[in-house]
């Protein structure tokens, strides 16, 4: 899970922050709510779990809350796909 | 009792001199949108009530008094011409919705310079094209923003001072950088506030079109008597509301009714600079008692998608009047509103272009879920036919025009005079959107009569992406277009061809999606990409839009007679 957890913070980070943006984001930290990621990007979050761990994440499940930090994240793609 | 009182009513005794009237305003007077804003709110007696209450993510909730905004805005206004900015200058402002961009909007129209608002999310080519085509002098921006900025500079020679409002000296400013602490800044009390007239430039918001790049709309100082009345009449606002408007003033809803209109009427209004999140959203509306409420189709169905339980879990009852403007309100978000918060969405329709609203449902005017509502008196509309642009009949589709001559109107294309023109067919100004009047005289939405994309409300040009899209070294030819979306109404798909040698795979997808969105925004992001041999063209070699498009909508595809290859 901790592997899992730091991919995605990884990505967050470098996908989401502008270079020289030292905003601090850790695995509670609020995406959506926070304005770090938008709903409109977390389209590209989503495309990107989907890429990398090849499975496809249903829409319903997609939602705001679930995307609204690593931790939350980690947990849906645990419960749903059993990554870990 | 609405303000408005009967719309029948209106109709006969409606001029727009009682609104200037009411403002006191006489033909020839300065107006100055800033100073009507807060010295006269302030004149008025107003001076202690709040003009805002602030919320933003991780910060402490900050509230200010008409008298501090009035001060505020002076402050910033002084400043600026201490720079050495001048009247005429257009100042953009590039921020999240702190506070320093709501009185910095009002303090560069007390110095007489031009506003020029941007949303925070545009990437570093929304912003070149916007701020190379304005000239723009200076950028009011943040700590967070500030990368974005630094790398563009260089291009922009025109641009002379980027102001940093949240700087804390941990990293050296570079050239042109200047840092600036409104709550710590010099308290200006009395300012020589710049004597604009009517006509006298105020606001350019930057807007999308079918071909060629954004045209930023100018507006005057005398658009604040249509956002005075319409604020009035359309949300009803009075002088004990607390008011929520939900836009971001990067888009012309945030600066005419989340800036000027509540302001202007001396109504206090709360702002929350959080992303979205339907608990918050509700616990804000229960915390601060909000009692109108202007937010979007998008975000309404996006709430409606939270369920009807969590709603019960907040007190909403100071809830009294609701609209809603962005793309056309669907019936189902109407009659879900009034069984939730016990009152229905008035759906509002207008643009950058009319920088107020135009046709609108109205309180106390019976609902027709789904329409438009009825035009504001004192606007003169029609729908018109596509050739001769003469009025059509009752229950025919056409084009929305309006008679030019509100007080609100753009006046011009910022360096782009023909295309401001092109907008004028018989007398008309042409809105770009299709739409039926019924036997009872409401408007009912059609579509768009172009390829913009409608997504959340927001205009984006499928132009400016295709160009974009041209830049990544995969991309031989694409077409980009409107897909239908559940919640946004429509949102961007692009449709690409590869070059030789690149293969699609789930890896390159999401570059080309990334691609867009760091270089334009999350808006113009494409959600979807569906990779084709080959675009549809025209025998000229003029790729076909319209054809995916009404792929995408399951529509017909209409006359192919000039398809190539077909």
């Amino acid at each position: 899970m901790s592997e899992l957890k730091k991919i995605i913070l990884d990505y967050v980070k470098k996908e989401y922050l502008e270079e020289g943006d030292d905003t601090e984001i850790t695995n509670t930290t609020p995406l959506i709510s926070g304005g770090i990621v938008d709903s409109f990007s977390m389209v590209s979050l989503k495309l990107f779990l989907e890429a990398k761990y090849n499975i496809s994440i249903p829409d319903a499940k997609a939602t705001p809350k679930a995307f609204d930090s690593v931790d939350n994240i980690a947990n849906l793609l645990q419960k749903e796909f059993n990554i870990q | 009792m609405a303000n408005l009182g009967s719309y029948e009513d209106q109709l006969k005794s409606f001029s727009w001199k009682k609104a200037e009237e009411e403002l006191g305003y006489r033909a020839g007077d300065d107006i100055n949108i800033g100073e009507y804003c807060t010295d006269r709110i302030c004149r008025m007696g107003k001076k202690d009530k709040i003009a805002l209450y602030w919320e933003g993510f991780g910060s402490e909730p900050k509230q200010y008094t008409f008298d501090e905004m009035r001060i505020l805005t002076n402050s910033i206004g002084h400043y600026l011409r201490k720079l050495g900015l001048r009247d005429g200058d257009r100042i953009c402002i590039f921020l999240d919705r702190v506070p320093e961009l709501y009185f910095g909007f009002l303090g560069i129209l007390k110095m007489g310079g031009i506003a020029q608002p941007l949303f925070s999310a545009f990437g570093p080519e929304s912003l070149i094209t916007r701020l190379e085509d304005a000239r723009t002098r200076a950028i009011i921006t943040q700590k967070k923003h500030l990368p974005k900025v630094r790398n563009i500079v260089d291009v922009l020679p025109a641009l002379e001072f980027i102001i940093v409002v949240d700087d804390d000296g941990s990293k050296p400013l570079r050239a042109k950088e200047h840092a600036f602490h409104m709550d710590k800044e010099e308290r200006v009390d009395h300012f020589d506030i710049f004597r604009s007239k009517a006509e006298t430039p105020s606001v350019l918001h930057y807007t999308s079109g079918t071909t060629g790049k954004p045209k930023g709309a100018q507006h005057v100082h005398y658009s604040i008597i249509s956002q005075y009345i319409t604020t009035k009449y359309v949300l009803d606002l009075r002088d004990d509301d607390i008011y929520w408007c939900t836009a971001d003033p990067g888009w012309v809803t945030g600066t005419s009714y989340g800036i000027i209109g509540p302001w202007v009427n001396g109504v206090t209004q709360c702002v929350l600079d959080i992303g979205f999140n339907a608990e918050n959203w509700y616990k804000f509306i229960e915390k601060y008692r909000v009692t109108v409420w202007y937010s979007a189709p998008t975000a309404v169905r996006a709430l409606m998608k939270e369920g009807d339980e969590i709603v019960k879990r907040f007190d909403l009852s100071s809830l009294r009047h609701l609209c809603c403007v962005g793309e056309p309100l669907n019936a189902e978000a109407v009659i879900w509103s009034e069984r939730v918060f016990g009152k229905p969405f008035h759906d509002t329709f207008w643009q950058t272009e009319t920088g107020s609203i135009v046709i609108s449902n109205y309180p106390k005017m019976k609902i027709k879920p789904g329409s438009m509502g009825k035009p504001f008196p004192g606007i003169t509309a029609t729908v018109l036919d596509t050739q001769k642009y003469e009025p059509v009949k009752t229950g025919t589709v056409g084009l929305i025009a309006l008679k030019p001559g509100w007080p609100s109107m753009f006046r011009t294309y910022w360096n782009n005079e023909a295309t401001y023109r092109s907008k004028f067919k018989n007398g008309w100004y042409i809105c770009g959107d299709r739409a039926s009047i019924d036997e009872d005289g409401y408007y009912w939405f059609v579509g768009r009569d172009d390829d913009v994309i409608n997504t959340g409300g927001h205009l984006v040009g499928p132009f400016e992406i295709e160009s974009a899209l041209l830049e990544h070294p995969a991309v031989a030819e694409s077409a980009v277009v409107g897909k239908p979306d559940p919640v946004n109404m429509e949102v961007v798909k692009a449709f690409i061809a590869l070059k030789p040698g690149y293969q699609v795979s789930k890896e390159l997808n999401l570059e080309i999606i990334n691609f867009i969105r760091k270089k334009l925004s999350p808006l113009a992001m494409p959600q979807e990409i569906e990779f084709v041999p080959s675009l549809p063209k025209t025998r000229s070699g003029k790729i076909m839009r319209r054809v995916l498009r009404a792929q995408e909508w399951g529509e017909e595809v209409g006359d192919l007679s000039t398809l190539e290859n077909d």
